[in-house]
């Protein structure tokens, strides 16, 4: 019954997360903000469900399974979120209006807006 | 007071499933809405991962494990996808600001 209480309250918390992420997705204002939800709340909702499954479940196979899971999930979203960020940014995506500091933007003016220029040359 | 640890977990499952689905729609909305490439593909990341919550939830809710087979395959596949997605993002954003700077050198 007690694993049966955590697993639903896990189940809730995460559930509740994703919501929070979707309502962000919708209601920020401009697609790196917007990012920012998806990616650190969806993430973290989905990581209590999983988790929620491995208790409920209780068995060593499951567990694993579960923590494979959130493990791959924490490693690819910084990745899949630093991809998508990088591409839109040069692009040239419209910023929020209140964006009031823009370092990329700097660093790009030195180096003639060529995104090639900032690898290394080897 | 719900006695069964069973039905409890039966009732909340289900109600989380209810709650990802609203999520889902709302991103969906996103998704539709724009306005600009980027945001769809933020979007459709955002669905894949509440997909995989999905598959967590309803592993839960039916008492099968497998289900969470389906979200690690699930989870590496979509990953390929948003990756493919961001590069064919920079990819065309660079093509279409070579044309601007190329028309930029004709004025």
């Amino acid at each position: 019954m007690l694993s049966a209480i955590i697993a639903a309250t896990l189940l809730i918390v995460g559930s509740l997360f994703c919501l929070v992420a979707a309502v962000g997705m919708l209601r920020l204002p401009d697609t790196l903000i917007r990012m920012h939800a998806a990616t650190k709340a969806g993430t973290l909702g989905t990581g209590f469900i999983l988790a929620a499954e491995a208790v409920a479940a209780d068995d060593l196979g499951t567990t694993i399974r579960a923590v494979a899971v959130i493990v791959f999930l924490l490693l690819t979203a910084p990745v899949a979120a630093h991809l998508i960020g990088r591409a839109a940014y040069h692009r040239g995506v419209q910023l929020f209006e209140k964006t009031w500091i823009d370092e990329l933007d700097h660093t790009m003016k030195n180096k003639q807006a060529d995104p090639d220029s900032e690898r290394p040359q080897s | 007071m719900i006695a069964d640890s069973q039905t409890l977990l039966q009732i909340v499952s289900r109600l989380a499933l209810v709650l990802l689905v609203i999520s889902m729609a709302l991103a969906f909305f996103r998704l539709v809405r724009g306005p600009q490439a980027a945001d769809r593909v933020v979007a459709l990341d955002l669905i894949s991962v509440l997909i995989v919550a999905f598959l967590a939830a309803y592993a839960v809710h039916a008492g099968d494990t497998s289900f969470l087979d389906v979200a690690i395959a699930y989870a590496l596949v979509a990953f390929l996808g948003t990756v493919a997605l961001a590069r064919f993002l920079l990819r065309s954003g660079r093509a279409a600001r070579a044309k601007r700077n190329q028309k930029g050198d004709e004025c």
